[in-house]
């Protein structure tokens, strides 16, 4: 049975309410914009839940069910890319943490966009945000979703750089956007190679011909399905924020708090691990290509948790901690565990948005200051933000029984089964959610226990020689107090809770939090794992199919290829249930070592950290310093860029070559009428005599010519 | 009877001495004066052709006579133009008195650069 969905009415909805928003929003009510911006955007989600409901596996509808306008939409030779819409398990989970979650973000922006100027302008980038995003999830081909991915970086750039009248807003917009365009121009080559090969985008046409094991065998080395993957893996750490292209996330925070939300933590930055699980049928064939997957993963997640731990600007901490966990998910796809990727897609989607919206709370509460250092004893003041925040807290940092703590567990154990250097993987991932948890109880800690110490001295007294590469370094981060209210005063004195069209959201993603995980609870924990048996058709390398299996019988490889069908199925390969809670333990007491030391170093003795940062200045330096990645970038690629540009392109081809054609044809035309000009002599006999002589020439002319 | 080239060569001579006058005279109602010489010594080639022709009739392939007008009707339409310009140009010339008070056209160039 087929039935139609329209599903292109899901995206689509949201246009329009940016349409209305953009182009008349500016004579609109505040009341009115937003009315606008939440119906269409809610009745997206409606339509999204309306439309998973009724094509949910059993209900009759065959996944994946895709649905084609009838219209084409490019078509070149044999090449054509329809306006076509893919909706399966994956899409499914997808499309409802998009609209569902973006819903709630619109809600609460009402609220804490209230005393902003732009509120139309805003809510119409948010609407083309979703719009985008929707697209990009739903596509049934590569080139549609390259289409959304790149409607979302333009909403990225436009929504970053909101505050355009800061030169740091507006300089994260574009740093934001030509990192993406690198990652970009790896998912173009993708693209690129997988219409030469497969002759189509489409990717049930894709997938399909992948299954065929005798054509597209496993590529043991560096073929062209590796480097295909490759390629898409590169537009990945584009997007989703992974070494070595991560660079831009920490500065998105520019951008208003709701957007750091909806846009840099809960949707447009897991478009990468959806692209990559979405994928996952290549990247199955590619085993390189997976390694380097689970290599930048683990590099990521790594990393930037450690980058974390040293920031002091609430909403960087969250922005690294964003890195980080998206480093697990690339990580859990490396390992070929794309089911507790998107798990853990899913319950970061709900924690990290809260935690986003949360810190957004308290920023809003204490009048726009970001500082943690400047914050502090909120706990009684701001109760239901505090309460929530300890729910988002508590819960990325893996305890149980909350939603994180299933979907890291799966990525964990995942990890460990694989027969890629499991254990030193899982290690590093174990140390991660350590440092995880360290860093989000260091801001608990700082924001809500303590002294409440509004003009606390920021002056740096420990770092006095590098206080000022600091502040170039963070830009409107930490520092400067004068900068204080640059993202979101409004002029409040004293600390205020949040209304409550904000409080309501912080809730709901707060209950989302705490339940989230418990669709994938593990089997040793009582439960059946939903989510992976959800998403296993879709994950499944050869979903049922009897003729692939068939297939893989007769190939020489067969053995290979079965190899890689255990890889891609980690979790078949069975890690033993006693094993199995020795793990869990091993991250919960992670977890909770992370909370122990963040109590004794910012609570118990808060003296302690600046003597350990005196101790280790070295290493602490570092780490502030963001291991001096962004210099190092700027070192090698903007500087000389920018000298070549100047040297070369500006002041050799454009000043030089083109401004000086043009300027020498202005100068020939001037100089030669110049001269002519003295013919105009004003003396009425001399024009006669040009006559004159004209009027001989033609007639000696036409003597000449009849005479020859 | 007077060959045509005497017509012409007289024609030329006109036409010389127009040019010239056009040419070397200041007073524009000499320039003027010369303007219609030049006119007239062309009209006078063309009724000189005219009479050239009509002693000259062309014959077609019918073995009827051609005489063209042609050289008549142009000298009519030279008059109609010369009287045309008169006026016009006479008018000017009395503007010209007017704003300047001279007839010298050396002193006529306020268009100069």
């Amino acid at each position: 049975m087929t039935k139609n969905l329209n599903l292109w009415v899901i995206p689509l909805l949201p246009l329009i309410g940016a349409a209305i928003n953009g182009l008349f929003g500016r004579r609109f009510k505040n009341a009115l914009v937003s009315a606008v911006a939440l119906l269409f955007t809610g009745v997206s989600f409606g339509w999204a839940a309306w439309a998973v409901w009724t094509a949910w596996p059993g209900s009759g509808i065959a996944l994946p069910h895709i649905e084609t306008l009838p219209f084409p939409w490019i078509v070149a030779g044999n090449f054509s890319a329809p306006f076509g819409f893919y909706l399966d398990q994956l899409s499914m989970v997808m499309v409802l943490v998009v609209t569902g979650v973006g819903f709630l973000i619109h809600v609460y922006s009402v609220g804490y966009m209230g005393h902003e100027g732009g509120y139309y302008r805003f809510f119409s980038y948010l609407n083309l945000f979703m719009f985008f995003m929707l697209t990009l999830v739903l596509a049934n081909n590569y080139l549609l979703m390259f289409v959304g991915w790149e409607g979302v970086g333009l909403a990225s750039y436009l929504l970053i750089g909101f505050y355009f009248l800061k030169d740091s807003a507006a300089n994260a917009g574009k740093k934001a956007f030509i990192v993406n365009r690198i990652g970009d121009f790896g998912f173009l080559i993708g693209m690129f190679l997988i219409v030469q090969h497969f002759g189509t985008l489409n990717y049930d046409s894709v997938f399909n011909a992948l299954k065929d094991a005798a054509q597209f065998p496993v590529d043991p080395g560096w073929g062209w399905l590796t480097i295909s993957a490759i390629c898409l893996l590169i537009g990945a750490t584009g997007k989703s924020a992974q070494v070595p292209l991560y660079v831009w996330l920490p500065d998105a925070m520019e951008g208003p708090t709701p957007v750091s939300a909806l846009i840099h933590a809960a949707t447009m930055v897991t478009a990468g691990v959806y692209m990559i699980a979405r994928s996952h049928a290549i990247f199955n064939l590619a085993p390189h290509a997976l390694e380097l997957v689970f290599v930048i993963g683990c590099l990521t997640a790594f990393f930037a948790a450690t980058m974390g731990v040293a920031q002091t600007d609430i909403k960087r901490v969250l922005a690294y901690s964003t890195v980080s966990q998206l480093g697990y998910m690339v990580l859990a796809c490396g390992v070929a565990a794309y089911a507790a990727g998107i798990f853990h897609l899913m319950t970061h989607a709900f924690f990290k948005a809260l935690l986003f919206l949360g810190a957004g709370s308290v920023i809003h509460a204490i009048g726009g200051e970001q500082d943690m250092r400047r914050m502090g004893g909120l706990r009684k003041k701001i109760p239901v933000t505090f309460w929530v925040m300890t729910v988002a807290t508590f819960t990325i940092a893996g305890f149980p029984p909350l939603a994180a703590f299933f979907s890291k567990d799966e990525i964990l154990s995942g990890v460990y089964a694989s027969p890629h250097a499991g254990h030193l993987l899982w290690a590093i991932g174990v140390i991660t959610a350590g440092l995880t948890s360290f860093y989000m109880f260091r801001l608990w800690f700082m924001t809500f226990f303590g002294e409440y110490k509004p003009e606390a001295d920021l002056g740096d007294a420990h770092l006095a020689p590098a206080g000022h590469a600091v502040a170039a370094a963070h830009g409107s981060s930490g520092h400067a107090a004068s900068q204080a209210d640059d993202d979101h005063g409004h002029g409040h004195s004293g600390v205020h809770e949040s209304p409550w069209i904000m409080l309501a959201p912080l809730v709901i993603l707060a209950a989302l939090s705490i339940v989230g995980g418990w669709v994938g609870i593990p089997r040793i924990l009582g439960g059946h794992n939903a989510i992976e048996h959800f998403l296993a058709p879709v994950m499944e390398p050869s979903p049922g199919a009897i003729q692939a299996q068939e297939l893989v019988k007769n190939v020489p490889n067969a053995t290979e290829i079965a190899h890689e069908y255990a890889e891609a199925h980690p979790n078949a390969a069975e890690v033993k249930t006693s094993t199995e809670w020795v793990l869990t333990g091993i991250s919960v007491a992670a977890a909770a070592l992370g909370l122990f030391l963040a109590w004794l170093l910012y609570y118990k003795r808060p003296e302690l950290p600046d003597r350990i940062t005196a101790k280790a200045r070295g290493l602490y330096l570092l780490v502030l310093h963001k291991y001096y990645v962004d210099e190092g970038y700027g070192a090698l690629f903007v500087k000389p860029l920018l000298a070549l540009s100047t040297v070369v392109l500006w002041r050799g081809m454009d000043q030089g070559l083109i401004d000086g054609l043009v300027n020498g044809a202005g100068s020939v035309s001037k100089g030669v009428g110049n001269e002519l000009r003295r013919m105009q002599s004003g003396n009425i006999r001399s024009y006669a005599a040009w006559v004159v002589v004209g009027g001989a020439a033609v007639v000696a002319i036409m003597i000449w010519l009849g005479v020859r | 009877m007077v060959p045509l080239s005497w017509y012409l060569v007289l024609s030329a001579i006109l036409f010389s001495l127009g040019v010239f006058g056009f040419l070397l005279k200041r007073n524009i109602i000499t320039i003027f004066m010369s303007i219609e010489l030049m006119l007239n010594a062309v009209n006078l080639s063309f009724v000189a052709f005219a009479n050239f022709w009509h002693s000259h009739p062309a014959k077609l392939a019918s073995g009827v006579d051609v005489v063209p007008l042609s050289g008549h009707v142009f000298v009519f339409f030279v008059m109609v133009v010369a009287a045309a310009e008169a006026a016009v140009g006479l008018a000017i010339i009395i503007a010209v008195f007017r704003t300047r008070e001279t007839l010298n056209v050396d002193q006529v160039n306020l268009l100069k650069l």
